[in-house]
């Protein structure tokens, strides 16, 4: 058995919430009984109907466990039902039942110095093992390139840019660098070092970047892959 | 636990009875995912080897298991990340042709599935019986894709698909259980949808 954190059903409160963008939600919660997590974990959240009827869906975790708050940021997708809940009716004050920190292959703890790439609302989980990396001045240990169409589309630009990584907009310019997907020159100081690699994204994104990796160096078996799909 | 204070639910399944708890129809669409990078299987060199405690230990060429006797699996799937796809057809060999020919040892109780991936998912030797799983290439009249396990992957569709190995090449036969890749990663040792058994310490 790997020796990650697990937790059971338990419930937490909305403490904060926000919607940085429009598509985007982030929920702060108080959780009971909290079993902390390592970065790259993930909760489930699960409503609940007044006749019982319950949908559920699995969200990485972006908060450092080192924070008193668990922060999950869901992206608001097509027909949600779990996500459009999280993001139009939820409110700070209700209480939601979650259970985890879940999954033991997508985590990083500090020590294998790696490479971490994330398309879209895909580095939520990269921004906890940002968290804990600056936290624990281990910054040499984990490069993050984050990926996304707009600045706009990307959550945590802002902070992901502060922890020195490299976001490739490929619709638009930012700073000096023309809208592109990275290329392999970008990409390689990166990987280059790197003993193992993260990909999170949508399953074009992960096979995608994976593709990227490969091409850079990076050795196939060092890769672990999250992805969502059309899960709602 | 506490209704969640504005929902009522928007995707009530038309088909229940067919849906185990927590599970939502997917309709149309396949989800993909996978923990690894996809690997290029290339079937000129792939084999299915059924080996441990068995009397007979045996493997498969991709034509040699081609030319065992077929079987086809109709119905649902079900993802422990609570998609459920109904109406599913694979085609493939049947996992007790296989067994038949290697003979399991009467001390085989478990089953260790191996991708060539590294990737590896256990099973009671009971899950894997009496016409309950196969080794499949085709999904709905077609090569299963790459994305989905193809060119041959494991199924065991009464179980949550985890379980159904992508990119099978071998299974071993242990008397003791001992987890897989999920399995060591907090997920469940069976994987019953009906019983909700998800993760480690699920009833």
């Amino acid at each position: 058995m790997t020796d990650a954190p697990a937790g059971g059903w338990t419930t937490g409160t909305i403490i904060g919430l926000d919607h940085p963008t429009d598509r985007l939600v982030r929920l702060r919660l108080h959780v009971e009984d909290r079993v902390d997590h390592l970065p790259g974990q993930h909760y489930v959240v699960r409503l609940r109907a007044p006749d019982d009827y319950t949908a559920q869906r699995s969200y990485s975790v972006a908060s450092d466990p080192d924070d008193p708050l668990l922060e999950l940021m869901v992206e608001c997708l097509p027909g949600g039902e779990v996500s459009g809940h999280l993001h139009d009716v939820a409110e700070v004050g209700d209480v939601l039942e979650l259970r985890g920190p879940i999954g033991g292959w997508f985590v990083w703890k500090g020590d294998v110095p790696s490479v971490a790439i994330g398309g879209g609302s895909g580095v939520v989980p990269l921004v906890a093992m940002a968290r804990l990396a600056h936290r624990l001045g281990l910054r040499d240990r984990l490069r993050i390139v984050a990926l996304a169409r707009t600045w706009d589309e990307l959550p945590y630009a802002a902070e992901l840019q502060r922890y020195g990584a490299f976001i490739a907009l490929t619709r638009e310019n930012l700073g000096g660098r023309v809208a592109a997907p990275p290329y392999h020159d970008e990409l390689a100081p990166y990987v280059d070092g790197a003993e193992r690699a993260y990909v999170c994204g949508s399953v074009g994104f992960a096979s995608y970047a994976t593709r990227l990796l490969e091409e850079t160096g990076m050795r196939t078996d060092a890769i672990r892959v999250e992805q969502f799909g059309e899960t709602g | 636990m506490p209704v969640t204070r504005g929902f009522f639910g928007k995707r009530r399944p038309e088909r229940p009875d067919r849906l185990p708890p927590g599970q939502y129809d997917t309709g149309s669409s396949w989800p993909t995912l996978t923990a690894e990078a996809t690997p290029q299987l290339d079937v000129e060199t792939w084999t299915m080897t059924v080996d441990g405690l068995v009397g007979r230990p045996s493997s498969w060429s991709w034509r040699e298991m081609h030319a065992l006797p077929e079987s086809t699996y109709f119905g649902d799937i079900h993802c422990v990340t609570t998609w459920s796809k109904f109406d599913m057809t694979f085609r493939g060999v049947s996992v007790d042709t296989l067994l038949e020919i290697a003979m399991p040892l009467p001390e085989a109780r478990f089953v260790m599935a191996h991708s060539t991936t590294g990737y590896t998912t256990n099973l009671p030797l009971e899950d894997v019986t009496g016409g309950r799983a196969w080794v499949v290439w085709e999904v709905d009249g077609r090569p299963l894709p790459r994305g989905h396990g193809g060119p041959v992957r494991l199924l065991v569709p009464h179980l949550y698909f985890w379980k159904s190995a992508k990119w099978v090449t071998r299974l071993e036969l242990m008397e003791r259980d001992r987890p897989g890749f999920w399995e060591q990663n907090g997920y469940h040792d069976r994987g019953d949808p009906w019983l909700e058994q998800r993760y480690q310490g699920d009833p």
